[in-house]
């Protein structure tokens, strides 16, 4: 028998956090795969790159706070929050660009808070916006959808990108990038151009711009499956899904000329990504139920304010490091009505 | 229209919020019949196994005591009968290990039993109850000593006495047992259906005659099954139905299972008869029949030894007193080397670290766990605010904040946050993906906060102490000052007299002197005398 008398329950705890962190990794593949066939190996390049320096940075600051290090490492919360970055940049960033981003947010934006648990920022979140307030030009060289590609990059001509910023020879830029969906049609707007006509570009399919409304399918399968396994509620992502609908849905009906269909807001970009795997985070998102509908359906706001009114072509790193800081007082102000108690919560 | 008429159905059932699903296990145990358990050498029976005052011994060590007799007086209003289960030897009267979770000692009477089992004389069947008045029937109950037998142990006797003002409208039968592994309730639902209901009839009687709900959760067919054919077979269905509830702990819960069943919450820091409704498991049913209809006291309980370290898990019917080690032995011993004893459920109960502590009446489960069931959940990390723990929560609280801060030992945050709403089932902990240990601070919150309002008290009263004496130093030097002042007064008003005393007293200090002086000279004179 132990020696230590414990407190129940006693038996064993189906849940653990290094588990749960397994099922979001999982649950990124097929979005991840989708992305890797539409943009080639600098995806898969950026996630091993950025996994090695998350971790090794993990594991330098466990080190100096004399703090164990096999736990840390061991929750693979670094290596999620280093594949959520690494699918959010262009799959040609150079090398050193990933190595800032990762020690950005494993070392200022998670540590210094106390680590897993503490941070008050989404740290994947918070690094994109450094780097692409810092590095605008190389954060928004995205590789054209394959299909679209007058030039297939390779495996090597990858590494090449990634490591030498050296383009295959014999190949310009113009050859295999492409502007996003989001940069497309912001860019065109702003030109004064109709959506008709901007939708004739070859950039698009059926939803949002082609390939990357099957990355965003992918997303969407593996949110699906996060809600099946419960490692995930519906709250944030349908609230704030719904919330881009509506409002995309109110201004698409007010003048369809200039305001595109509401499911490319729903399937060009991050939405689906930022639904289900970044706003989700629930170590800065709300925990209150109600107060995750406000979470996410003020994310879900801000992403269609930005990407409309803003300065830049995707919004969902912005607005969910904006609701990050409102999510402790959403809570306070949410607390549910306690078994017995009559009314709402009197607010301590 | 079908869900209105669901809504307008009398077994209508209503949901709370949270709970979980864990694997019952509880067919390890229930499959054989209720076994009697074997004398035991000694019985070591507790002086306090309910909520409420210790009982006064009554017996002096070194008398023979017999089955059934009155060992200790109930002490006070809330508290409860201690007796003999046994015929025998009162040997001592000393402290001893005890099931409690603090794994101290406490007062127990020691018998030597003498295998005989003699009953002492037992006091009148009140079969024809209904014709007696409801005090002296309330006043059997407590002589028997039932008490809450699904573990909180409250005087059964008190519960049914909610006072002449307040008018109680149902009466619940706790038949969930929705701790897992535990199987007690269950075969005594199924062996003592008929006893359950007229010990239901009893305390309708004393309650006022509310209607009857039981409760019992649908992974116990067969013990639905034997109170419907018990019931049947009573005059009660008028006013009583048996509902089977959906499996989800914590149902059993005293306050979940009166919103299943009723709809209704209790409110919180109240007790359930303030909205009429007084809850009672099928134990002390039981056990309140045997008291009225038998004139027994509450002396053996059935107790579930169950868990995989056991060889054979099953259920005794075992006396009160009877070390757990004995039931463990019964039970053909360990199969694998335990991690984990447990009294209680896996859920809520406490983990013993002698087996040699007595069964008492509200231990309803041995529970010895193997190194799977109850494997090291290991350091806890830190929380990732999933609020899984919110989702589960019964009470609908949020322990993720409860738990930074009880961490943060900020008393008064968490009872901003409700803590004394918590009813500890677990539920949070069990899910908690961080394997934080969350009902232990919860614990630890709680009786911070009583040692503090302890202190205040205290504080409080020493506060009061001292300003009565300050009060009284005061009092006492304004009294003296005004019977100065008043002597003073009456000194000057009559100033006439004043002169008279003082020559009174020169002529008394002249002849005390004159006095002196001739013990003196008589004194010198008898010197000279001697010397001569």
């Amino acid at each position: 028998m132990s020696a230590v008398l414990v407190s129940s329950p006693h038996g064993s705890r189906p849940n653990r956090v290094d588990r749960v962190m397994q099922e979001v990794l999982l649950a990124l593949v097929p979005g991840v795969l989708a992305m890797i066939w539409f943009f080639g190996w600098g995806v898969l390049i950026n996630i091993a790159l950025a996994v090695t320096v998350a971790v090794a940075a993990e594991a330098a600051v466990m080190r100096v706070r004399r703090r164990p290090i096999a736990p840390a490492i061991g929750d693979y919360s670094a290596v999620v929050t280093a594949v959520l970055f690494a699918i959010s940049v262009p799959p040609t960033l150079p090398w050193w660009m990933t190595l800032l981003g990762m020690l950005f947010a494993i070392v200022l934006v998670k540590q210094l808070y106390g680590g897993i648990g503490y941070n008050p920022f989404n740290p994947a979140m918070a690094a994109y916006v450094f780097l692409l307030v810092s590095y605008p030009v190389a954060m928004t060289t995205w590789l054209a959808p394959d299909m679209l590609a007058e030039h297939a990059v390779s495996f090597t001509e990858s590494l090449g990108l990634i490591f030498g910023g050296a383009l295959p020879s014999g190949v310009e830029w113009d050859a295999i990038s492409a502007a996003t969906p989001l940069d497309e049609m912001r860019g065109k707007l702003d030109q004064g151009m109709l959506i008709e006509e901007i939708r004739l570009s070859p950039l698009w399919g059926d939803f949002g711009g082609r390939g990357w409304e099957w990355v965003a399918n992918g997303f969407l399968l593996g949110g699906v499956y996060l809600l099946w396994r419960r490692i995930i509620t519906w709250h944030i992502p349908v609230s704030m899904l719904a919330a881009l609908a509506v409002a995309a849905g109110a201004f698409w009906l007010l003048d369809p000329t200039t305001h595109p269909f509401p499911a490319f807001h729903l399937f060009s970009g991050a939405a689906i990504l930022g639904a289900f795997f970044i706003a989700t985070d629930p170590v800065s998102a709300c925990t209150t139920k109600t107060g995750q509908l406000i979470f996410g359906a003020s994310i879900g706001l801000l992403v269609f304010v930005i990407r409309t009114w803003g300065g830049y072509p995707d919004a969902v790193a912005f607005a969910v490091l904006l609701m990050n800081i409102a999510a402790p007082t959403i809570d306070h102000y949410t607390q549910p009505r306690v078994f017995g108690h009559t009314g709402n919560r009197a607010n301590p | 229209m079908a869900a209105i008429q669901s809504l307008l159905r009398r077994d209508r059932l209503w949901t709370f919020h949270g709970g979980i699903h864990v694997p019952d296990e509880k067919a390890l145990s229930n499959g054989r019949a209720v076994e009697v358990m074997p004398l035991p050498k000694r019985l070591v029976i507790p002086l306090q196994q309910h909520i409420g005052a210790t009982a006064r011994p009554v017996v002096n060590v070194g008398e023979r005591v017999l089955k059934g007799q009155l060992l200790a007086q109930a002490e006070g209003y809330v508290s409860a009968c201690i007796h003999a289960s046994s015929s025998g030897t009162l040997v001592a009267i000393e402290p001893h290990p005890v099931p409690h979770p603090s794994g101290l000692s406490a007062l127990c009477a020691v018998i030597e039993t003498d295998g005989e089992d003699t009953w002492a004389e037992l006091p009148e069947r009140m079969t024809q109850y209904a014709q007696l008045d409801p005090t002296e029937i309330r006043e059997r109950i407590r002589w028997a000593g039932v008490v809450g037998l699904g573990g909180a142990s409250f005087p059964t006797s008190v519960k049914l006495n909610p006072g002449p003002d307040q008018r109680i409208r149902t009466l619940i039968i706790n038949g969930a047992e929705c701790e897992p592994y535990i199987t007690c309730d269950d075969l005594l639902m199924r062996e003592r259906a008929g006893d359950i209901l007229a010990g239901a009839r009893i305390m309708h009687h004393l309650l006022g005659e509310p209607r009857i709900l039981i409760g019992i959760e649908d992974n116990k067919p067969e013990a639905f099954e034997a109170m419907h054919f018990a019931l049947a077979e009573t005059d009660m269905r008028g006013y009583t139905e048996i509902r089977s509830i959906p499996t989800l702990y914590p149902s059993g819960g005293e306050k979940q299972l009166i919103r299943i069943l009723t709809g209704e919450e209790v409110p919180t820091h109240a007790i359930p008869a303030r909205i009429g409704i007084v809850c009672q498991n099928v134990g002390s049913a039981a056990a309140v029949a045997d008291a009225v209809l038998k004139g027994r006291p509450l002396i053996s309980r059935v107790v579930t030894v169950t868990g995989r370290a056991i060889a054979e898990p099953r259920n005794l019917e075992v006396r009160i007193g009877t070390p757990v080690s004995d039931l463990i032995a019964h039970c053909g011993g360990y199969r694998e080397r335990p991690r984990k004893l447990v009294c209680g459920g896996p859920m809520m109960g406490f983990e013993i670290a002698h087996p040699e502590i007595p069964v008492t009446k509200p231990a309803n489960c041995v529970l010895a766990l193997t190194e799977a069931e109850a494997p090291d959940p290991g350091p806890a990390l830190a929380c990732i605010r999933c609020g899984r723990c919110a989702e589960v929560c019964p009470a609908k609280l949020l322990p993720q904040q409860l738990y930074w801060h009880a961490r943060a030992k900020d008393l008064d945050r968490v009872q901003d946050y409700n803590l004394f709403d918590c009813i500890e089932c677990g539920c949070c902990a069990q899910v908690c993906p961080s394997h934080i240990p969350l009902v232990q601070y919860y614990r630890y919150a709680k009786n911070e906060v009583w040692a503090r309002e302890e202190d205040k008290r205290k504080a409080e009263l020493a506060r009061l102490r001292h300003e009565a004496k300050q009060a009284r130093i005061e009092r006492q030097e304004r009294e003296r000052k005004a019977r100065l002042r008043q002597k003073k007064e009456s000194l000057e008003a009559s100033p006439g007299k004043s002169q008279t005393d003082q020559d009174a007293k020169k002529a008394a200090i002249e002849a005390a002197k004159q006095r002196a002086a001739a013990k003196k000279a008589a004194a010198a004179k008898a010197e000279e005398t001697d010397d001569a």
